[in-house]
């Protein structure tokens, strides 16, 4: 099975990421499943009586706003980042964590190298599924890179400047 | 200056630690190239044409006697003993390994400098004035913002990977010293009619191949909501940017495709949500920053000095160099002095290891131990007392500080072109050279007065040629190199691009062009105007038929 850190352990994948939706007509895979948020937000129905946990991902170019409505109702939001170099995930993550509220698993997924992981992790991400020809044990590493920060985020929603201000007074 | 205290420290050192690790993993073929690109730019570091190159950050400017000599040292021992001063309020090392950069940045730790963020597609160093705090023109000191800035953005989480690079500038004074109207988000420090501080915030200026002047979308930001309003902006930006063409990823494009009222709107509700939040900046925490950049302890001095009247009566060249590289400080009895670094013969903004180390002790000597760094490529020293004028001069002859160019044609932004740039058209520093030779009679160009010549050695604009009162850009054609001339541009608070005048020339041609045009203007000019107002007033008309007239 496939290998996720998870609140900075190596723990095993137990979902199945659909990258796209399988046709209506045809039965939807057994187990956890992780399915696109076009078709999660149109086919509601067919997900509901489903056996295993369903969870949404959803691109870097699509509007964290749609989950907004049902966030507490899902277990895990994975969100894409296509290439490294693309950094909309990161305001993705931010925003269902800080706008939305949203308390489950948040998941790095797509090209999730070990030098993304410590902003990842600030901006709300406690899930990564590291990129398949990397050593998920090396990038566990990544989360450790700094041990202090400016500013304020999903993991330290206190600025260093308020916080030195505590430790003054 | 501001003083890093064992947080700011730790963050840095850290950094060191993160980037030389990095280097291993490249160095051992666990990183490919492509992975990390990003993450030696993030550290300033390029691949360049002969070797790498090393951009380490001047935070707005500011640099101490002390870093000096850590940045003398370090050209003189990984690198080929001098330093490139930017127009980004950077330095730039051309020569060293790959495998020292971990060492060379340690070595910067130990006096609080880095290369953080230097490059790549994130929140690049922030630029100001070189003449902030000490300026008369100025409503409020500008650094202590730009420090609070820099602190933000330093590997701000959301912000690493933007679509494109991003610079912020600020100025507090009256004229504009730092192009703001050129850069990403431009601040202008403002005072609202309740004597409260505050920003006007500029957003969608820049250069390259598709150059803007920014435009306001606030006219009043209160000072407690900068953070949060530069969070807002980033993100509108981080989301809908363009990332699907690199010349269209600026966030100028994104301004100007979604048109200003409605950025501006996307902005403004995304600041509804986060702008009381913890990002929201203390009184405290300004307080703390300002208390940094005090006021140095200034004599109680005569406005005017008597023996410095004395001195500029009885020695003409003194007087020249006064005129020129010596401004009017807001506290009695003292002066700002330029050093140029635009000697003719050295490219512009080069400056040796021993130059450095003596700029050093002149700035312990004269200047409270503090030195800033120019986006004209200069250095200055900014508090100098007008009695010890005279003594300064004179060793600033010695060490080839003194060229009276300041504000003047030979006073060349230029980049570094052909010479080192990979991605140059064509050769740059000659074509400086060639028209600091031209034009070295020094009563000629104080006849002409003030004038900005600014070449760059591609369409990337490095060398800011768009705002140029007069601009050359270097055009490849057919593999030959060529130089296309632009007039009227300016990066002051009326700031403007300049417009081509015709077909590009060949870099013989070049002194011969300007030439040319310095002759239009002496013969429209009125006595008050100077190359740039005489542009505006006749336009470009009467300089293109003086140029491109035939030979009789
Ligand atoms: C030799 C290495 C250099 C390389 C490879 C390089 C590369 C570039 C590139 C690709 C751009 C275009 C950015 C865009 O259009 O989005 C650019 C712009 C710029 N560079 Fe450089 N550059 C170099 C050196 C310098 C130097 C030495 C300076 C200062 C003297 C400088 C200052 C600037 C400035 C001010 C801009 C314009 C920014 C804007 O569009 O607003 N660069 N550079
Ligand atoms: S303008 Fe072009 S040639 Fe000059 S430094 Fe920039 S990228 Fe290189």
């Amino acid at each position: 099975m496939p290998k996720l850190i998870k609140n900075q352990d190596i723990i095993d994948d137990n979902y199945q990421l659909l990258e796209t939706a399988p046709a209506a007509d045809q039965p939807l895979p057994e187990g956890n499943l992780l399915v696109p948020l076009t078709d999660w937000l149109e086919n509601q129905q067919r997900y509901v009586n489903h056996q295993g946990s369903v969870g949404v991902w959803l691109d870097s170019h699509e509007e964290p706003e749609l989950l907004a409505a049902q966030i507490q109702s899902l277990p895990v939001i994975a969100v894409n980042f296509p290439q490294f170099t693309d950094g909309r995930g990161y305001s993705i993550g931010r925003l269902l964590r800080e706008r939305f509220g949203f308390l489950g698993e948040l998941r790095a997924i797509g090209d999730v190298l070990r030098d993304q992981l410590f902003y990842m992790a600030r901006c709300g991400f406690n899930a990564f599924a590291i990129r398949a020809d990397r050593c998920i044990d090396d990038a566990l590493n990544g989360l450790k890179d700094f041990s202090e920060t400016y500013q304020a985020a999903v993991d330290q929603p206190q600025p260093l400047f308020r916080r030195r201000q505590m430790q003054a007074e | 200056m501001y003083i890093y205290d064992q947080y700011d420290q730790t963050i840095v050192d850290e950094r060191v630690t993160q980037f030389r690790e990095q280097t291993q993993r490249y160095l051992a073929g666990e990183l490919a190239d492509a992975e990390f690109l990003p993450l030696r730019l993030q550290n300033g570091l390029y691949i360049q044409r002969f070797a790498p190159m090393l951009r380490v950050a001047i935070p707005y400017g500011m640099v101490s006697s002390k870093q000096l000599r850590k940045l003398a040292e370090i050209a003189r021992k990984y690198d080929k003993g001098y330093v490139h001063f930017s127009t980004r309020q950077n330095v730039q090392y051309n020569w060293p390994q790959l495998e020292q950069v971990p060492d060379i940045l340690a070595e910067l730790a130990t006096v609080q400098m880095h290369a953080i963020q230097t490059s790549g597609n994130c929140i690049r160093n922030t630029t100001t004035d070189q003449f902030a705090g000490v300026a008369a023109d100025e409503i409020v000191d500008p650094r202590p913002y730009c420090e609070i800035i820099r602190q933000w953005s330093t590997f701000h989480p959301e912000f690493a990977f933007l679509p494109r690079k991003f610079k912020i500038a600020v100025n507090a004074a009256k004229q504009d010293r730092a192009a703001t109207l050129v850069h990403d988000i431009g601040l202008y420090l403002v005072k609202n009619e309740a004597g409260e501080i505050g920003f006007k915030v500029i957003v969608g200026g820049g250069l390259g191949r598709t150059p803007l002047i920014g435009t306001v979308i606030r006219e009043f930001l209160p000072e407690q909501h900068l953070l949060s309003y530069l969070d807002a902006v980033l993100r509108v930006y981080n989301r809908y940017g363009r990332r699907d063409n690199k010349y269209k990823a600026r966030i100028k494009i994104l301004v100007k495709a979604l048109g200003t009222e409605l950025f501006t709107q996307k902005v403004e509700a995304e600041w509804e949500h986060i702008k009381d939040g913890a990002t929201t900046l203390t009184q405290q925490e300004i307080n703390r920053v300002t208390s940094h950049f005090s006021v140095p302890t200034y004599e109680t001095l005569p406005a005017t000095s008597q023996q410095l009247a004395q001195q500029l009566a009885d020695d003409p060249n003194f007087n020249h160099w006064y005129q020129q590289n010596v401004n009017a400080h807001k506290v009695p009895g003292y002066s700002i002095v330029t050093f140029s670094l635009k000697p003719t013969g050295v490219a512009p903004g080069d400056v040796t290891d021993k130059q450095l180390e003596a700029a050093a002790d002149l700035t312990d000597q004269y200047s409270f131990g503090e030195a800033r760094v120019s986006h004209q490529q200069n250095l200055v020293l900014a508090d100098v007392k007008q009695d010890d004028l005279y003594p300064l001069w004179q060793a600033a002859i010695q060490h080839g500080f003194a060229t009276p160019n300041i504000g003047l044609l030979t006073d060349i932004i230029c980049c570094p072109g052909g010479d080192f740039c990979a991605l140059a058209n064509a050769k740059s520093i000659p074509i400086a050279e060639a028209i600091q030779s031209r034009f070295d009679d020094l009563d000629y160009l104080h006849d002409i007065g003030e004038l900005d010549l600014n070449i760059s050695g591609c369409m990337n604009a490095c060398g800011h040629h768009h705002v140029g009162h007069i601009g050359i850009l270097g055009v490849d054609k057919k593999g030959e190199e060529f130089y296309q001339v632009q007039v009227g541009g300016n990066a002051g608070s009326d700031a403007s691009l300049g417009k081509i005048l015709g077909p590009s020339f060949a870099k013989e041609a070049v002194p011969g062009v300007i030439a040319k045009l310095l002759a239009v203007y002496v013969n429209q000019r009125t006595p008050e105007e100077r190359f740039i107002d005489t542009y505006r007033r006749i336009g470009i008309k009467p300089f293109k038929e003086q140029v491109y007239a035939k030979a009789h």
